[in-house]
């Protein structure tokens, strides 16, 4: 226990920072702060996938597509309270999850990764297939729309309980286990079905609270394949295998985009794109360990000294 | 030449097994039977040869990079998006089609050594996730540089073939598909000649396949592997000079669904396999023609998941891709 000590203070810190941080924002930044959040939980489950057991998937944005229809239709058909939606968002993805996970067995390294990208561009598609009653490309909307501050609140809890479990099955057993697949390819075939559900679970949040970010509006668009490479770089630039960096990395990529569109020379949509590229890319090759592997290098270069 | 392939004990040329020899035979006498019988199936299944070379050529552009650095170029798309405005942008200052055709593939050979160089090389053998994060960036990169230059707007290109006509009996066949698979089979034999009688070609091939062994007998294969992502470059600017003039206008977007058809047929052929990728390049064209044709419920909307559902029931069964073969794998 007392070996946890500083990393109960940083939890505490942490919480109480982003606890009390809503106060001090306008309404604008509360949004976007609420995004962060959602980036959050979406990058923490690709994290505990590639990070911790070195499987690449880019079908995130299809999980999170699920999830988020879900919660629209729930909300749009039924009028269900969106709070109620997300456990059954969760229950639904996670199913899709078990299905699509357990043929995806057979597969891993690169095919896995293109089973995945498979799986990201088609589940758009259906929507605008049945659009009676998913509302076509125009989407589908929740029946109530909800303030920013819900949006936080909502957004940074799920992110702590999700971070909060994930942090509980890493560092058990099944986190050992994770450790072991990523440094085995042939035990991690013989072991991925708890991946699945791990990360599926993660996703299925993080597409019901990416609804509602995008006020309470599901869209074909919105779950397209540069979701997922959005999600992904995140995860990379962050450090992979780091639960810290994952707060960063979401930063990163919902914040970017706002930042650099403020910015004199590069203000345009374009500009965002090439700062966006050429950082993952720089990032890539300066920090082979991610944002996040600087402390420990720094720890490291401390002590040399 | 003989010797140092033999000193690297280059494996024999596999035959694909025949059940998949098989399943090939019998696909091009149904298509033989149908086109001889309904005019529509024939000239759907040309139509469908020449969108199925442009996804082979890209995929081969692929398979090219995968071979050599075990990894999936992303931004295989968006450089030939890249390309193709060059060739936009030489025909403006005043070049015929042609002379632009030709200087864009130079230019893009060297811009796909350039790339190489200065952002796959740093990552490289570091781990397969970084390169791939790379290539992400590359893809983001790209089209932000694109539309900063040429804006997102529609742009109209010199058409290469014009729209004549052909009637070979009574099937119409366009001139425009009829270029489309000459040339995009022109420069995959160029390059397959490369590959196979020159010892740049050999060298390259030995790189990709006993890398240390390589090194030991002298074969630059950094080196090497710049070239082979120049190579890459040349023939996704190929598959984009040749889709364009199929979509009819010149946008960012351009390569995007090219791109993930590439993808299928690569993986349908087995990604380490040149030959498979082309087939399955052309196996995708021909299916997705005619399924658009004679299946109602897919329609344009259904076209990508169809198309994916039906590689992943390759995969399923056969996890290599037709053409691949199983690698053992120890702890």
């Amino acid at each position: 226990m007392r070996r946890n000590a500083p990393a109960l203070v940083a939890v505490t810190i942490a919480a109480l920072f982003f606890a009390l941080l809503p106060f001090g924002l306008s309404d604008y930044h509360r949004g976007l702060a609420a995004s962060v959040a959602v980036y959050l939980i979406a990058i923490l489950g690709l994290n505990v996938l590639t990070g911790y057991t070195g499987q690449i998937s880019i079908g995130h944005s299809a999980f999170m597509a699920i999830g988020g229809y879900t919660t629209a239709i729930m909300s749009h058909y039924h009028n269900t309270n969106l709070i109620l939606t997300l456990p059954l968002a969760f229950a639904i993805t996670f199913g899709c999850g078990v299905l699509v996970g357990l043929p995806a067995l057979r597969l891993s390294g690169v095919y896995l990764a293109l089973a995945t990208f498979a799986l990201a561009v088609s589940i758009p598609q259906l929507p605008l297939k049945f659009s009676t009653f998913t509302g076509g490309s125009a989407g589908i909307s929740a029946s109530k729309t909800v303030s920013n501050s819900w949006l936080y609140g909502v957004s940074w809890s799920t992110a702590a309980i999700a971070f909060l479990f994930t942090w509980l099955v890493l560092r058990g057993r099944t986190g050992r286990a994770f450790r072991a697949i990523r440094d085995s390819e042939v035990a991690a075939t013989s072991s991925g079905v708890t991946l699945a559900i791990y990360k599926t679970l993660a996703f299925g949040v993080s597409g019901s609270l990416f609804v509602l970010v995008t006020n309470g509006f599901a869209q074909p668009n919105e779950f397209s394949v540069t979701l997922s490479l959005k999600i992904l770089v995140g995860a990379a630039v962050a450090g992979l295998g780091s639960l810290w960096g994952v707060l960063l990395g979401a930063a990163f990529i919902a914040l970017l985009p706002t930042l650099s569109a403020s910015a004199p020379l590069i203000g345009s949509a374009h500009g965002q794109d090439v700062v966006f590229g050429l950082f993952v890319i720089v990032v890539m090759i300066l920090l082979p360990t991610g944002v996040a592997g600087l402390v420990p290098r720094l720890r490291r270069l401390r002590v040399k000294a | 030449m003989v010797e140092l392939a033999r000193k690297l004990s280059l494996p024999q040329r596999r035959l694909p097994g025949s059940p998949v020899l098989l399943l090939l035979i019998a696909a091009c006498i149904f298509l033989t039977i149908g086109s001889l019988r309904s005019t529509i199936f024939a000239q759907l299944t040309v139509a469908g040869v020449a969108t199925g070379v442009v996804f082979g050529s890209l995929a081969l552009a692929l398979v090219l990079i995968y071979r050599a650095t075990e990894v999936i170029n992303f931004a295989q798309g968006e450089m030939a998006m890249a390309m193709v405005y060059v060739a936009y942008q030489l025909m403006l200052w005043g070049l015929a089609y042609w002379e632009a055709f030709f200087l864009t593939l130079a230019i893009a050979f060297v811009f796909g050594v350039v790339t190489q160089q200065i952002f796959i090389r740093p990552v490289q053998g570091r781990s397969v996730i970084a390169v791939v994060i790379v290539t992400v960036g590359l893809f983001i990169l790209i089209d932000g540089l694109v539309e900063w230059k040429w804006s997102a707007n529609q742009r109209f290109m010199q058409a290469p073939f014009g729209n004549k006509i052909y009637h070979l009996g009574s099937v119409p066949i366009a001139r425009q598909d009829l270029g489309t698979i000459v040339i995009t089979l022109v420069s995959v034999t160029a390059l397959w000649a490369f590959f196979r009688f020159t010892k740049l070609g050999l060298g390259m091939r030995a790189g990709a396949l006993r890398p240390a062994a390589a090194r030991l007998v002298g074969v630059r294969t950094n080196a090497l592997l710049a070239v082979g992502w120049g190579l890459a470059a040349v023939l996704g600017a190929v598959a984009g000079l040749m889709t364009e003039p199929a979509e009819y206008v010149l946008q960012p977007t351009l390569m995007q669904p090219v791109l993930l058809y590439a993808f299928a047929a690569a993986v349908l052929g087995g990604l380490e396999s040149p030959g498979g990728a082309l087939v399955g390049g052309i196996a995708l064209g021909i299916f997705l023609n005619l399924m658009g044709q004679y299946v109602h419920f897919v329609g344009s909307v259904l076209q990508l998941p169809v198309a994916f559902a039906a590689l992943l029931l390759v995969l399923l069964v056969k996890p290599t891709g037709l053409f691949g073969h199983r690698t053992v794998r120890k702890v």
